[in-house]
């Protein structure tokens, strides 16, 4: 029954996936459909972008899919949520109307909190993420709402055509809250609580799709705002966008950095990737209304490419942790290890995938956090030393993100998957099943492709960028087939080349040691364990110790607390009969946002239970005073 | 055609005959300046020839990463040989991604680094892991700010036309702002190459260690490319330090006898810059770990007044 529901979604999503790219590739059209819902109707609308995100969601969608035919073989419920979950996705990017896109994006919501809440681990993980969803919900029909009575209509191509000319501050209202609430759908800091309690507690292939592609439809409505409903806007949206960019970006890899619940720690690089889409997206924006249109079309190319490569890498991770829960049963690093041994296939996707988000060279994660520093590092000809300022200092977190990125994933693989086993689960691991594998090594070769083909993904995205410029030039030609260049002569990439002088040098390394006259042997032993005779695994480095330095450094992120007990044997303090040693770290934004916010809202609903009595009188009293209040006003 | 092979010949040799002299020429600077006698600059090769003809010792629980690694991690050098102006200023990978790919390939080295020092399960290995990309994670934004401060002068991310522009333009290479950006890349260096006063690359018996602790489990050939890397990486640094800051004697074509003369400017370059480095490494005492990030914090500062000095005299 799941096999065949979980075939059905895999097909689907690749018919979806043929209509996404279809989209892209500029074949637009619309579909009506009056009488289905209330209120204007269905209404789809297909252009370049809403092909893009239909082909992202699709084809992560497709992978996911395959894999979860073993991965969730045998479940009696949760398919028709997943089912929904999916064409909810699926619907929203094409959406043409207020009523369709919402109708859409709750249902999406709704089917993605009952894929959490079936969940053992569920329980206040689906409570969290179900207020802010519909924190986030409220402040887009809000929003939409404010616009429709601007521009008397529900249609987006209406929307499109008449906000440019409202008054100015129903503009930045209208921006703040629809901003609000896709950015809290997006994870993006200081709305994140909810993403790092629920991405974890669904099953991993609902983690990769959650993580890999649901997110992303945020930044579908903040590509729709800042660039296409609301027109240009001033400088200052832009500068928002690129400044939560850089702080989700660099607080969400250092909350990676100390968590070793494999999957939560994936799920704060998923807070992290959106940053960096968002630092493209907001250059974007930054550049659009002071005149530099051809550098806004290069920062939106920059995140665009990011979102298609962290839907492709981010699934790939989310799977793999899936395979290693699968086989040892649990998601703490710390019990795990030495799977590279046991689990060799998912071992080598992981690792694939750990090398794509760490953006280096030469797959995917690389090239488009190129583009976003080449998109940052022309903010020059833009002459306003303020927002200089503010471009130096996110091409300074960008590069910390990326190298925070890459130590966080030596740690998540070289813990996880290296070493010893940590555990008897760990130790006696199995390789995942045929499909699973299938899924993964689909998805690990569709990081290298998007890395090394990245000749062949720039044009199509190039052309969404000029159609949300307004037809600007995208600064961005490919040169003899396999460069990419930017700008003319600022700079230009070459994955495909680097990956080729990579292999020919491994292999001119390789003969070249053997022809100095190398001994070919190689003698296998024990670890040096400075002179004793036996290793365990206790002797390993941890996680938790090997994010310790960045525990100091960044301290105030963390505030981590060090609590130690030290029980002595009553008769002599020499003799130590226990140690336990704890040092858990904090959220800033639990402690300084999330509890206030809750305390303050505690003492408000308190207050207005004073005029809760029980009485049905007083409350016909209070219908009454309000209908009267009402005429009056009205 | 000629010249283009040339040019994609040339500097891979350079850098990779040319690296161990640079450390042995440090080493034994070094010991002068302490009173010993030291050994004489050719002794890297010796080290690296006997590495070589040893069989080496593998761990049972490492993985092929472990063995992968050695060569990757040289690989990655030679290839960065390739990306940045070396003995010419059109380098032959110039347009494959220039200072960010080299930022990445630099990265990718230390990736894969830091696994193979997971890989065989001993705390040393993780220890200096956990501190090498640690280190090397703080010091990438005064990187990407202080190539960003040498772009914003030049007009040009191309570390080959970077070169150019300031040779042709003597006021660009000798302001301030420069010597800011000098002193930012000058203590990047010292971090990501593991140099006093963050690392001590002449021993692995401190429990301050970093770089040593990490490649403790190789031996034989592994170590011989793992110890060559490492010097092609202090290499490829001085020399990127050397042309982008004193960008004269740099020539823009590959014929033989431009190629002669710039490897003769850039051997002077390098003798210096590495009497610098001996002289600073005899001053200063390595700092505690816990020290180095404001090391780095303060280098990236000296960036971003780079970078601001740009706005400010613009």
């Amino acid at each position: 029954m799941s096999t065949a529901i979980y075939g059905l979604a895999a097909l689907a999503s690749l018919a979806a996936g043929a209509v996404g790219l279809h989209g892209l590739l500029g074949g637009a059209w619309t579909l009506t459909v009056p009488w289905l819902v209330p209120l204007g109707g269905l209404e789809l609308g297909m252009d370049r972008l809403s092909g893009l995100f239909v082909a992202v969601v699709a084809f992560t969608a497709l992978p996911v899919s395959v894999y979860a035919i073993a991965y969730d073989r045998g479940a009696r419920s949760g398919m028709g949520a997943y089912l929904t979950f999916l064409g909810a996705m699926l619907v929203v990017p094409l959406a043409a109307n207020a009523i369709t896109f919402l109708l859409a994006w709750e249902l999406m919501s709704l089917a993605s909190w009952q894929l959490v809440a079936r969940e053992r681990s569920g329980g206040r993980a689906a409570w969290v993420y179900a207020v802010m969803t519909h924190a986030g919900f409220a402040c887009l029909l809000v929003g939409m709402l404010l616009l429709a009575a601007g521009t008397g209509s529900l249609t987006f191509a209406d929307w499109r055509a008449a906000a440019p000319a409202l008054d100015a501050t129903t503009r930045h209202v209208i921006f703040v809250l629809l901003a609000l609430g896709f950015a809290g759908k997006a994870g993006v800091i200081p709305l994140h609580v909810w993403l790092p309690l629920a991405h974890p507690a669904a099953p991993s292939h609902v983690s990769a799709l959650m993580s890999g592609v649901m997110v992303k439809l945020g930044v579908y409505g903040l590509i729709r705002i800042g660039l296409d409903w609301l027109g240009t806007g001033p400088p200052w949206w832009g500068v928002v966008v690129l400044v939560a960019g850089t702080f989700s970006a660099v607080i969400g890899v250092l909350y990676a950095l100390v968590d070793h619940d494999l999957k939560r720690l994936l799920a704060f690089h998923t807070i992290e990737n959106v940053g960096i889409i968002l630092i493209g997206l907001g250059a974007a924006l930054v550049f659009q209304p002071v005149g530099a249109r051809e550098l806004a079309a290069l920062a939106l190319v920059a995140a665009l490419y990011h979102t298609v490569n962290h839907a492709a890498f981010k699934a790939l991770l989310f799977l793999g942790a899936g395979s290693v829960l699968h086989a040892t049963g649990t998601r703490n690093m710390e019990e795990m290890g030495g799977l590279i041994k046991r689990m060799p296939w998912t071992a080598a996707c992981f690792l694939v995938g750990s090398i794509a988000i760490a953006g280096l060279p030469p797959l995917n994660g690389f090239v488009s956090e190129w583009l976003t520093f080449q998109a940052l590092l022309q903010n020059l000809s833009v002459a306003r030393p303020a927002l200089n300022l503010v471009f130096a200092l996110a091409l300074a977190g960008l590069a910390l993100t990326a190298g925070l990125a890459a130590a966080c994933f030596v740690k998540a693989f070289g813990i996880s998957f290296l070493g010893l086993p940590r555990s008897e689960e760990a130790a006696h691991a199995h390789e995942a099943p045929a499909a699973m594998r299938a899924a993964m090594v689909a998805l690990a070769l569709a990081c290298a492709g998007l890395g090394i083909g990245a000749t062949l993904i720039v044009p199509p995205l190039a052309a969404v960028a000029a159609e949300l410029t307004r037809g600007a030039r995208v600064p961005i030609t490919v040169f003899g087939g396999v460069t990419v260049r930017v700008s003319g002569d600022f700079a230009s990439v070459s994955t495909l080349t680097v990956a080729a002088a990579l292999g020919v040098a491994v292999l001119l390394l390789v003969a070249g040691v053997r022809l100095a006259g190398a001994s070919a042997r190689a003698r296998v032993s024990d670890t040096w364990g400075c002179g004793r005779i036996v290793q365990t695994a206790r002797m390993q480095y941890t996680a938790t110790a090997f994010s310790n330095p960045f525990k100091r450094v960044f301290d105030f992120f963390y505030r981590p607390r060090r609590r130690l007990d030290v029980d002595l044997h009553p008769e002599s303090r020499f003799f130590v009969r226990s140690i336990a040693y704890e040092s858990p770290t904090r959220s800033i934004f639990d402690d300084w946002l999330y509890t206030p916010l809750m305390a303050a809202l505690g003492r408000a609903t308190a207050t207005a239970r004073a005029i809760q009595s029980g009485s049905a009188n007083l409350y016909l009293a209070y219908i009454l005073a309000a209908l009267v209040a009402m005429l009056v006003l009205g | 055609m000629i010249d283009t092979s040339l040019g994609a010949v040339v500097p891979v040799l350079v850098v990779a005959a040319g690296a161990p002299f640079v450390v042995g020429l440090t080493r034994t600077l070094k010991a002068r300046l302490v009173g010993r006698r030291g050994a004489n600059p050719w002794q890297p090769y010796r080290d690296l020839r006997k590495l070589l003809g040893k069989e080496p010792v593998v761990s049972a629980t490492t993985s092929w990463i472990f063995r992968l690694t050695p060569y990757l991690l040289a690989a990655t050098m030679l290839v960065a040989a390739l990306v940045i102006p070396v003995v010419t200023s059109r380098p032959v990978l110039g347009f494959a991604g220039n200072a960010i790919l080299l930022m990445g390939l630099f990265l990718l080295g230390t990736f894969f680094l830091a696994l193979a020092g997971l890989d065989a399960g001993s705390a040393f290995g993780g220890m200096g892991s956990s501190r090498e990309v640690a280190v090397a994670a703080l010091a990438e934004p005064t990187v990407i700010v202080a190539i960003f401060a040498l772009a914003l002068r030049a007009d040009t991310i191309d570390l080959g036309l970077v070169v150019e522009r300031l040779g042709r333009e003597p006021s660009l290479a000798l302001n301030p702002a420069h010597l800011l950006a000098f002193a930012a890349f000058f203590i990047v260096m010292l971090a990501e190459t593991g140099r006093l006063p963050v690392d001590n690359p002449a021993t692995h018996l401190e429990l301050t260690m970093i770089h040593e602790a990490m490649v403790l489990e190789y031996s034989g050939r592994y170590l011989a490319l793992v110890e060559w890397a490492s010097a092609m990486k202090l290499f490829l640094f001085m020399t990127l330090l050397a042309n982008l800051f004193v960008p004269w004697g740099v020539p823009s074509t590959a014929a033989p006898g431009a190629l002669a003369l710039g490897i003769a400017v850039l051997a002077v370059k390098l003798v210096v810059l590495s009497t610098a480095l001996a002289l600073l490494e005899t001053a200063v005492a390595k700092l505690r770990l816990f020290r180095v990030p404001e090391l780095l914090a303060g280098s990236f500062a000296l960036a971003l007044l780079s970078v601001m000095a740009v706005f400010l005299v613009r």
